[in-house]
């Protein structure tokens, strides 16, 4: 058949063309250099293609090449957001790969600042994914006010703000403070009162319900498959929480609830975060009455701390995870017995939970690929490593 | 009191009275006018200028900022700063673009929106313009700016704004629809098109007391709202979206004219809301004109408090508030101001918030997919699951 | 629930915002902007910005011996040890330079962590932004260098407490060097 007359005929002329529009590395809410190659048929889309990389500083390998205490503060610097929680998993692998016990007190901190960096990393996500809804950063500021709150305490705890630099093998770098732990106290005192006035600003908001309810539906088949993890995961109603399935650390301890989502939309994901965080609460009140004063850290670790070349882990492999506030957050560490790892790998919840984009965003308008770049909640800093 | 009341007509029959002693009346008529323009081009970007301090004040504060306060005493001198910044910015023009269209753009859209202040009643006998016809006038002239605003985006070549050039004029053909219609009641009671009459026709009490002129005022706040992009309608400048929209790729003094015509037009809109609805520079103790400017500034405000508390619409959304829900409330609306003009006393009310209700009630129903649902969550510990509601 | 019930509620939440922010204090719903330059929060005394050297008393009696440890530990190697030599080319116990980028530099703290001597750590300067990256940013030793007093003045409880460490320390080293001289002066001479 001749060419010409196929072209003719398919062709309606009430069609239009396709618009591939470049969303990123330089865009207001990509979060980040992150790039989305979205071709679009007026304003529905039509296919997504994310463009990543931007970020990456060799995270893996600049690891190898080091001891395995100087990789603690490079891995702060992968999820931004939340360094308390990387440093948690490195910990974790490392002490899985060493076998190193950590002391009763040491664990209590540890989930402490974990649930912190938690209710750090949800009220912020929710301010941004409201930024992203068009709202004028008032939800990111009052979010930002109590995150300043949390962040105040890991400067006076850690001394940094951000990139905490925190986990020791086999405890804490210092201990924490009577005061301190008063000012957390009084702060996971006030916070259901703050998650009160937030979610009577956004979760019944005619326009947050219009905007977010069945937009970006994540079926639980496919995000098993697509191994999602963290609260992506569960407001697909997936029942699948790492401090539950793994009980590392001490969270056995504790009595919470894994909150599971209706439909797995962008709404579900948003309430999912907000109902985690009301549990992190209880977590964190029941912690807060457990502490009792002890070691902050192993006292054979201290050996090694002062000499990181001489911590050479017995030859063998360990993974260790934990349940970041974006997912499932693992370290897989190899060991041939010298000071540095032999192979390092981190299985970033931003990456994987990113892989279900273009599903999720098909068919829907621009404005919904936002949405739910926003409600899946990367960090470039993890994704691109 | 009457003085004050009186002082910038007084001022400016002072100057023509001046004027006639020694010139011919043709040139009394053209002076007349030139102060009347001199005025409103004085004013406007005045307006504007403060406007955008107020706007970042006012929403500093709702965010528990203090907004900005380093230039001059709480920030006063900050507009200023902005300007002489927007001034001496580099003047970018892409290079594909259509330089024509690029740089008319700008200077077009600011004509409707300085337009629109010569049917404004600033206060009693304070109209630059008495045209008998002035909300017509109104209505015909905002909707040059669709044009401008298409003009830019088509200009600048490129996607997002073309993104936004199509949004905008989707959304403004689409609201201008039940904008107008709800005007309507207002002519029908008053029976007039002119602003002054209309203001003159709420001496018993304002319009939006009674429950049709309630319905027109929400009406036509919302759709005034859309018409300026101002959040949650502002679509086509939507910053999370397509960068800036339109004007994308303006900089500069022209982006500066993007800038004062979105607050002019804000401020016209609500000066007309208040001349349509709220009894326009009718008032006690106070003088008209400062009536009418406090009214004015209030709903200002209430345009400010928005942007700092809601999210913004989808576009099918926005088509679909303005279509489905908002003209057929209008076209109700009409029909309920029938009712209204020809039933006797309480019959009135009965009738009309009998009709406005349940019909308000009706079109939320109809707009099923706009309607948030109620989720049930699960909280799974081990053995038991509990369920919350939200 | 009527339709726009939740939007007139959120609507009042940013209300009650904007009304508190006039009286109430930060923690409360108030105001929590701080004016930068003029006001400023109290630094953490934990609080890590860039490493410094301490010396005791003067400048030249610094605690430093260029062992190169904080150098090959430095996660991002932003510390270079240059060790002093004599006459003779035979290495003394002190730098002859001791450079740090702090454009490089991380604020991870590992190098306080590892020095065995007592001789780096972690200031609380954070304003140090500059025009020339290489001239200005990268700290030689005659800037790095800080008193002890310095450093009980910013960090006093970790000061204090090094201070004793090094107290004890030393009191134990004349301990045992006054153990180790006495046994000779009084043994008494052994029985051929």
């Amino acid at each position: 058949m001749d060419e010409k007359t196929v072209t003719v005929q398919d062709t309606n002329p009430m069609d239009t063309e396709t618009l591939e529009v470049n969303f990123g590395p330089q865009h207001p809410s990509t979060h980040g250099v992150f790039r989305m190659n979205i071709v679009l048929d007026g304003e529905t889309i039509v296919s997504v293609k994310p463009v990543m990389g931007y970020l990456h500083r060799n995270h893996e390998q600049i690891a190898e090449n080091l001891t395995y205490a100087a990789v603690m503060p490079y891995t702060d610097r992968l999820d931004y957001f939340n360094s308390m929680a990387n440093n948690f998993g490195y910990a974790l692998a490392v002490e899985k790969l060493a076998r190193i016990e950590v002391p009763e007190r040491a664990q209590y901190i540890r989930v402490i600042m974990a649930e912190l960096t938690r209710l750090v990393n949800h009220v912020s996500v929710i301010g941004f994914l409201l930024n992203d809804l068009g709202a004028f950063f008032t939800p990111v500021l009052y979010a930002f006010r109590e995150r300043e709150k949390i962040l105040d305490i890991f400067e006076a705890i850690s001394g940094s703000r951000m990139m905490c630099n925190y986990f020791r093998f086999g405890g804490v770098k210092r201990d924490v403070s009577d005061a301190d732990l008063e000012q957390i106290r009084k702060i996971v005192q006030k916070f259901p009162a703050f998650l009160d006035e937030f979610e009577a600003l956004l979760t019944k908001n005619e326009i947050l319900c219009m905007r977010c309810q069945n937009v970006g539906v994540l079926p639980p088949d496919l995000a098993v498959n697509a191994s999602i993890t963290g609260p992506v995961l569960r407001a697909s109603g997936v029942n699948y929480d790492i401090r539950k399935v793994d009980r590392y650390s001490i969270y056995e301890r504790f009595s919470f609830r894994i909150p599971l989502g209706d439909k797995g939309d962008v709404y579900d994901r948003y309430y999912v975060r907000i109902l985690e965080m009301r549990e992190s609460v209880k977590i964190l009140e029941q912690a807060l009455k457990g502490i009792r004063p002890g070691e902050f850290i192993h006292p054979k670790s201290t050996s090694f701390l002062k000499l990181p070349r001489n911590f050479k882990p017995p030859v063998g492999e360990a993974y260790g995870r934990v349940e970041s506030p974006k997912g499932e957050l693992g370290y897989y560490l190899v060991s041939d017995g010298t000071p540095q790892p032999w192979r390092y790998h981190v299985r970033s919840p931003s990456l994987i939970n990113l892989t279900v984009l273009e599903d999720l965003c098909v068919g829907h308008k621009v404005a919904d690929a936002i949405i739910i770049l926003g409600s899946i909640d990367i960090i470039l800093g993890e994704l691109d490593r | 009191m009457e003085y004050l009341d009186q002082l910038f007509v007084f001022a400016k029959r002072l100057m023509l009275d001046l004027l006639a002693r020694f010139l011919p009346d043709w040139i009394v008529l053209v002076a007349s006018m030139v102060i009347s323009i001199v005025a409103i081009l004085i004013f406007a970007p005045l307006t504007m200028m403060y406007l955008t301090l107020l706007e970042r004040k006012v929403v500093g504060r709702i965010q528990n900022r203090i907004g900005p306060n380093r230039v001059g005493k709480f920030g006063l001198l900050q507009p200023i700063a902005d300007g002489i910044k927007m001034l001496t910015k580099e003047d970018i023009v892409p290079f594909q673009a259509d330089p024509v269209l690029h740089f008319l753009a700008p200077v077009i859209i600011v004509m409707p929106a300085l337009l629109i202040f010569a049917v404004i009643p600033f206060g009693r006998g304070m109209t630059a313009v008495d045209l008998n016809i002035g909300i017509l006038y109104f209505i015909a002239v905002s909707s040059i700016s669709t044009i401008a605003i298409f003009m830019a985006s088509w200009g600048s070549r490129n996607k997002f704004s073309l993104l936004g050039g199509m949004r905008t004029v989707a959304q403004m053909i689409s609201y201008e629809v039940p904008m107008v219609l709800s005007v309507v009641p207002v002519i029908l009671v008053a029976e007039t098109l002119s602003t002054n009459a209309i203001i003159e026709a709420q001496s018993a009490g304002w319009f939006v007391w009674t429950p049709w002129g309630l319905a027109g005022f929400l009406i036509f706040f919302l759709c005034a709202v859309a018409e300026c992009n101002r959040s949650p309608f502002d679509i086509p400048e939507a910053e999370s979206e397509i960068v800036a929209g339109f004007h994308t790729e303006y900089s500069g003094i022209k982006f500066a004219l993007f800038y004062m015509a979105e607050f002019i037009s804000v401020f016209a809109v609500s000066a007309l809301a208040v001349t349509l609805f709220l009894g326009g520079w009718k008032g006690p103790w106070l003088p008209s004109w400062l009536w009418f400017l406090l009214k004015a500034y209030a709903l200002i405000g209430v345009m400010f408090w928005f942007r700092g508390t809601l999210p913004r619409f989808r576009v099918d959304q926005l088509m679909g508030l303005a279509w489905k829900f908002l003209l057929p409330l209008a076209l109700i609306n009409i029909f309920v101001v029938g009712f209204w003009y020809f039933s006797p006393g309480l019959w009135k009310w009965v009738g009309s918030l009998g009709i406005l209700g349940p019909s308000f009630w009706i079109f939320t129903k109809l707009n099923r997919s706009y309607v948030p649902e109620n989720r049930v969550y699960r909280l799974a510990e081990d053995e038991n699951n509990e369920t919350v509601g939200a | 629930m009527i339709f726009g019930s939740g939007i007139i509620r959120g609507m009042f939440v940013t209300l009650k915002n904007f009304a508190t922010s006039y009286f109430r204090k930060p923690d409360e719903g108030g105001l929590f902007t701080v004016e930068y330059p003029e006001k400023r929060i109290p630094l953490k005394e934990r609080f890590r910005s860039f490493p410094f050297l301490v010396y005791d008393g003067t400048p030249e009696n610094l605690r430093c011996t260029a062992c190169d440890i904080c150098a090959r530990e430095c996660p991002p190697k932003c510390i270079y040890v240059v060790r002093a030599a004599d006459q003779d080319g035979r290495p003394l116990r002190r730098p002859a330079a001791f450079t740090i980028d702090y454009s490089v530099c991380m604020n991870c703290g590992m190098c306080e962590e590892v020095c065995p001597f007592d001789s780096i750590f972690m200031d609380h300067e954070f304003e140090i932004a500059s025009q020339d990256r290489y001239r200005e940013l990268v700290y030689t030793l005659t800037k790095l260098l800080k008193s002890n007093e310095y450093f009980n003045n910013i960090r006093p409880r970790d000061a204090q407490a090094v201070d004793k460490k090094r107290r004890e320390a030393e009191e134990k080293k004349k301990l045992a060097a006054a153990q180790a001289a006495k046994p000779k002066l009084d043994e008494p001479p052994k029985p051929v």
